[in-house]
């Protein structure tokens, strides 16, 4: 009996989560609010500012949607997750979407139910240590204590690349990237591990950033983009159109700033159709014909997003590389909307 | 008495399951032991639904699949192509391993303070009532928290002990140094203490399955065999005693008995130390005992001692003071008044919620998960979860096997409680 107990307990919890589940579009509409899980904080990509407002590049993909589904950038809830949670937390319709770092896998996208609809970010993971350790490739790393974030795909990675090596490592697992930077900085750990990004991010927050190197070894792929629920296929349309929404107006030339004046003198249909000028590519998916329009002009186009956030010249200071548009060498790539 | 003969004899009607209060208590129970089975079925079906729902199917085949990451401290041989199931058991003996040294040291602190509470010195009793109070008052987590921070914020580095060319020349001292005879150093990241090697050793034994250390059992062996035959050195001392009211003298044969057979073993395999050495970023030689582990014994130790202390202190409270008056009258001193009168009685009183607090402290072993320790909750509970995204079935098994922990604890304990009850001759 006593087992049947916890077994209703658990069921009970799931049950509250299956009622989320209907179509979580007109879930959003209705409660007039967006609720985006992002990371506990990762300066550059989702973290709250001194005066708790969120800030950062996955942050403003959450606004670029609340925009396009609600009209107004400044209704989203941010919830924050940790490697460990975050996907729980999204089956479980406590959040409508993830977009805080999380790396597309097959397993993911199968197994754990979710789909992955977009790349924001084309990542890799790489290592950081203390310049005066005199480490310059990670193949040096033989012996090194090395700290890591659990429940994340660089976990598995690392474990590959030490033993594809033939080197020996002892993993320090931590829960988030604040918990890796304490015992990084308190010596715990030789070296820090995660997404060159994340990397970067935790460096440009530290205060002697530049006794720390990132080195060179890149040792997986790792594709960051917003995650849905697997089945919810309205919703992950809309999150990810929005998404190429702001990819188009970088190709375009399109930003904030003068997205009001295009949308009444272009001459280009791809960008009147983008706009809501002419044709019904919003409703189509359930969402207002100047959806697109609203979500530019509220957070601007991929490019400006970028540069405000981690671009050159920002703390964070990152290249554009493989997240460079197609037609400048890079991998982002938008569908022809029409 | 009359209520028997009033009942009318025209036999059963169904009202008489409400207003016979010979029937009413059985349909009470009827009721609502339907209801609660309905809950539970509907609750289960629920799950079942919101599964298929979500497409995710329930079974254990996930345990083995390969896992894919490490585990820093492992009691039994484990990579990253091991199985899920074999994290499950590093983990599993993870979690043993610190509640049973906890359980130990938590026991022999607890008594001590808890004697040492009833002490007539003021000092002494005070300064136990500060540390009882102290400790049983603040949450285990923040003990925990408090001493791995210290214990990794305190200690050097490990390259504060490494000696460069310049430093040798100049005849400067590193930084840091090994203690105890340079056999164990401590750093920020864990102790490295010397490690037991064995030169001729029977080895191991290759199961299949797992492999069995012989050397280890070897010496287990050995120490029960002069464990045993000192029980029966004793047991004839006392049989002896009893009859001839001597007591022949034992001592030289006990310390005989219980170290010469280890001692010969030991130097029969080659018994050596392999000291730690610093190599590279850390020290490698030797064994790393890892923060996380020795801070959570400790907080374990001293939060759960706390609760014991009281626990002994209630139980020789509970001896009529009578009692060890007599036995000073009979010319028995404190220490053995303690020992054959107060304890045996005692213990009576002590064994029962004893057996709670080593469930406890088994229990609390999972808060590990704050500093990093990968126990059953962090390997399981953790990254197999995480890794695989099966919570419910990592949920499930997870309490199935604290469930059965704590069981063979209690049994165990009461098992013993029954042997020192008193019995009824």
């Amino acid at each position: 009996m006593k087992k049947s107990v916890f077994f209703g307990t658990l069921a009970a919890t799931t049950l509250v989560a299956g009622l989320a589940m209907a179509g979580t579009l007109d879930d959003v509409k209705a409660r007039g609010e967006l609720i985006c899980g992002s990371n506990t904080g990762l300066t550059g990509f989702g973290a709250p500012d001194s005066s708790g407002n969120w800030a950062g590049f996955d942050v403003d993909l959450c606004r670029a949607i609340a925009a396009a589904v609600l009209g107004d950038a400044t209704k989203v809830k941010f919830v924050p997750t940790t490697g460990e949670t975050r996907f729980t937390a999204l089956q479980s319709g406590e959040v409508d979407l993830l977009v805080r770092n999380s790396t597309w896998t097959f397993s993911r996208d199968s197994e754990l139910a979710l789909d992955f609809v977009a790349v924001n970010y084309y990542d890799g993971q790489g290592f950081m240590v203390k310049k005066d350790l005199g480490v310059s490739s990670a193949k040096e790393l033989d012996g090194a204590t090395v700290c890591i974030q659990t429940g994340t795909t660089t976990e598995l990675n690392l474990a590959d690349f030490f033993k594809q090596n033939n080197i020996s490592y002892q993993p320090v697992t931590v829960a988030d990237d604040s918990e890796a930077q304490r015992q990084y900085l308190a010596g715990a750990c030789d070296a820090y591990t995660t997404d060159a990004s994340g990397l970067a991010a935790s460096r440009a927050t530290m205060p002697d950033a530049e006794n720390h190197v990132i080195l060179p070894e890149i040792i997986s792929k790792e594709p960051l983009g917003p995650v849905v629920r697997h089945g919810d296929n309205n919703w992950g349309d809309v999150v990810r159109w929005t998404y190429y929404a702001l990819l188009i107006a970088e190709e375009k030339g399109i930003t904030a700033a003068n997205v009001g004046e295009v949308a009444t003198s272009t001459t280009d249909e791809e960008v009147k159709r983008l706009l809501g000028v002419s044709g019904d590519m919003g409703a189509k998916i359930g969402l207002d014909n100047a959806a697109f329009k609203n979500a530019i002009a509220a957070v601007g186009n991929y490019g400006e997003i970028f540069s405000r956030n981690i671009g050159e010249g920002t703390s964070i200071n990152l290249a554009r590389g493989l997240n460079a548009l197609w037609t400048q060498g890079g991998l982002q790539y938008a569908p022809p909307l029409r | 008495m009359a209520m028997a003969t009033d009942v009318p004899r025209d036999g059963f009607r169904l009202s008489m399951l409400v207003y016979d209060t010979r029937y009413r208590s059985y349909t009470i129970q009827v009721v609502v032991l339907v209801l609660f089975g309905l809950a539970v079925a509907w609750l289960l079906n629920n799950t079942v639904q919101n599964l298929e729902a979500r497409g995710k199917q329930f079974n254990f085949t996930f345990l083995w699949q390969r896992a894919g990451y490490d585990i820093g401290q492992q009691l039994i041989p484990y990579s990253n192509d091991s199985t899920h199931f074999r994290a499950l058991l590093v983990g599993l003996l993870n979690t043993l391993v610190v509640a049973f040294f906890g359980c130990i040291f938590a026991t022999i602190l607890g008594v001590l303070v808890g004697i040492l509470r009833l002490s007539h010195n003021w000092l002494v009793s005070r300064l136990m009532t500060v540390y009882v109070e102290m400790f049983r008052n603040v949450p285990l987590l923040l003990w925990i928290l408090l001493s791995y921070v210290l214990l990794s914020e305190v200690a050097p580095q490990p390259k504060d002990f490494r000696i460069t060319d310049e430093m040798a020349a100049a005849g400067e001292a590193p930084a840091a140094s090994m203690i105890l005879w340079d056999s164990v150093a401590i750093t920020n990241r864990g102790s490295n203490i010397p490690a037991p090697l064995f030169e001729r050793g029977p080895g191991t034994l290759d199961l299949g399955f797992m492999t069995l250390n012989l050397n280890f059992w070897a010496l287990v062996v050995v120490i029960a065999a002069s464990v045993w035959v000192n029980r029966r050195i004793l047991g004839s001392a006392r049989a002896t005693q009893e009859s001839t009211g001597f007591r022949p003298v034992t001592w030289w044969k006990s310390l005989l008995v219980l170290f010469a057979p280890t001692l010969v073993m030991l130097l029969a395999m080659g018994f050596q130390l392999e000291m730690p050495e610093l190599k590279g970023f850390n020290f490698s030689g030797g064994i790393l005992v890892a923060h996380s582990f020795t801070a959570l014994v400790i907080a374990l130790t001293l939060y759960t001692a706390a609760f014991i202390a009281e626990i002994v202190r209630a139980g020789i409270q509970a001896i009529s003071k009578g009692q060890s008056e007599a036995a000073f009258a009979l010319g028995l001193r404190p220490g053995r008044t303690m020992k054959l009168i107060i304890l045996p009685q005692a213990l009576r009183v002590i064994i029962p919620p004893l057996i709670s607090q080593y469930l406890n402290l088994t229990k609390n072993t999972s808060l590990g998960i704050a500093v990093s320790y990968l126990d059953l909750r962090g390997t399981l509970g953790g990254i197999t979860l995480n890794q695989t995204g099966r919570e419910l079935e990592s949920m499930l098994l997870m309490m199935l096997i604290y469930l059965t922990i704590s069981l063979i604890i209690s049994s165990v304990m009461n098992f013993y409680n029954t042997t020192v009850q008193l019995k009824a001759r």
